[in-house]
């Protein structure tokens, strides 16, 4: 439990057509490049993590082996629901026997399929949690807090407009002095005739901006209008200040 | 050369095999009898035709409950057309012991997602593409199922129809028979299911089956004149029968 505290917050969120992972990607060292945080496991799922990346790797590779399986002998993706329930037993075994440690890194798992969208929170004590959406990972609380504060609109929300709820929430876990930048996340999707899919620098860069020109309160849902046709919408300033991020209120006084 | 060894002046050892040879030791062979498995390379006790079709809202499967044993008629009331669960649908021909076997993987199937409790069923081309790769893979063992398989229902709301046989050969069509219904059952089928003038309702679609099942009866020297009907559409899936050929041989005299 404590290992998915120490790796860097991911953010999950689903709506009625997608679910979205976004995840803060550290580098080791000034030298190192960003460490890989969403993997891509099949056409309609992908995980997200926080913890130890060794253990995550097993793990992705167990489903990706699954999942492979699965579409061979039955012609269609696995179900997510029976995949995170084959996937928590299997992480259940190693916590019952005295030689061996459970898999230290939590999981959030976006999913397309029949069933609709899903977001799928893994621990390492094996339980896992089907949720609207989610958080883990150091500093992962504010997020949580800006996800139950926004949870009603989620279901109405566009892709577009649930990318940046993820970022909005992820940007209250970064580290002091630190700003969200197309490097330093990452951002997968998956929806209605959309496979899941790692969003690459240029469209990482457009939601910065986006999430960046927000003037204060302005939650992304403001831009009903655009429909997220024009990314970087026009802000609209002084709305219901109830809705307001307290974050981005802070930042906009510091300007 | 080689050290100075002579290798014409005398070899290493007498009577010994070639150098790159094997020592054949008298009295035996290197392929004995034993070394053989004998397997059914034919069907004993079988099953004659199916017929199969889609029709605007489902699809229908009728096969007669006939078991033979060679040209004797062995077992007279035989269901060889099954619901699978409440949107797919077999019929089988062959040889039955090996659809017996067989049966009890796919209720398995059903069973277990039963017990899965999440309201997830197999579909019919997931069925449909699972036996293709069992019974192509009892193909490649030299071990053929010897059954010819028609699989139908609603794979999303939509008609499927599918064949597979005991090489793993697999098709999909709006209209699958097997066995002598092939030449006399699919032309008459295909007569109906191509005129444009009237849609083929459950209605008609069950009449239409009646009518082959009654053509089959008269002319496949190897068929029943009890059968049974499976229907699958929107409404779920279900077997209707037995239902018996109205014989009339006066007819006989005009052919």
């Amino acid at each position: 439990m404590e290992a998915v505290k120490l790796g860097s917050a991911t953010v999950g969120l689903k709506g009625r057509d997608y679910a979205v992972v976004v995840a803060l990607k550290r580098a080791s060292s000034e030298l190192a490049s960003y460490q890989k945080k969403i993997i891509p496991i099949d056409d309609h799922l992908g995980i997200s993590i926080a913890g130890i990346t060794a253990d995550a790797r097993v793990l992705s590779r167990y489903m990706r082996q699954e999942c492979l399986n699965y579409k061979y002998s039955n012609d269609t993706v696995y179900p997510a629901s029976r995949l995170i329930m084959n996937l928590g037993n299997k992480m259940q075994k190693c916590t019952q026997r005295y030689d061996r440690r459970p898999f230290g890194v939590g999981l959030l798992v976006a999913a397309y399929d029949d069933q609709g969208p899903h977001i799928y929170e893994v621990v390492p004590s094996a339980n896992y949690f089907s949720v609207k959406a989610m958080s883990i990972g150091s500093r992962s609380q504010s997020a949580r807090t800006y996800l139950e504060k926004h949870l009603e609109k989620f279901s109405q929300c566009t892709k577009e407009e649930l990318i940046k709820h993820g970022l909005e929430a992820l940007k209250g876990t970064l580290p002091n002095e630190d700003l969200l930048t197309s490097a330093n996340i990452s951002i997968g999707v998956v929806g209605k005739g959309e496979n899941f899919h790692i969003l690459d620098d240029k469209e990482n860069q457009a939601y910065v901006d986006a999430i960046e020109k927000r003037k204060p309160g302005g939650g992304p849902d403001d831009d009903s209008g655009a429909g997220g046709s024009s990314l970087p919408s026009v802000p609209t300033p002084a709305d219901e200040p109830g809705d307001r991020d307290p974050i981005a209120a802070v930042a906009m006084e510091t300007h | 050369m080689f050290g100075g060894f002579d290798n014409s002046y005398s070899p290493m050892w007498h009577n010994g095999p070639k150098p790159g040879a094997f020592y054949n030791f008298p009295a035996t062979s290197t392929s004995s009898p034993k070394d053989e498995k004998q397997r059914d390379s034919q069907p004993i006790t079988t099953g004659s035709s199916v017929i199969a079709f889609k029709y605007d809202t489902g699809v229908v499967i009728s096969a007669d409950t006939l078991i033979s044993y060679g040209k004797l008629l062995r077992y007279r009331n035989v269901d060889r057309v099954f619901k699978v669960n409440d949107h797919t649908i077999i019929g089988v021909g062959g040889e039955y012991a090996d659809f017996q076997f067989i049966k009890k993987y796919i209720d398995q199937k059903v069973t277990e997602d039963y017990c899965y409790d999440d309201n997830l069923q197999l579909k019919p081309k997931s069925l449909f593409n699972w036996l293709t790769r069992v019974l192509y893979n009892k193909r490649c063992r030299f071990a053929p199922l010897w059954i010819d398989i028609v699989i139908g229902g609603l794979q999303d709301g939509v008609p499927f129809l599918g064949h597979v046989d005991h090489r793993g050969r697999a098709y999909e069509d709006a209209a699958i028979a097997t066995g002598y219904g092939k030449h006399l059952a699919l032309p008459l089928i295909r007569e109906k299911i191509e005129n444009q003038t009237e849609t083929l309702n459950a209605e008609r679609a069950v009449e239409l089956s009646k009518s082959c099942m009654e053509v089959l009866f008269y002319r496949d020297c190897q068929s029943y004149p009890q059968y049974k009907i499976a229907t699958c559409d929107g409404q779920g899936a279900r077997v209707d029968g037995p239902i018996n050929v109205a014989q009339n041989w006066e007819q006989a005299l005009n052919v």
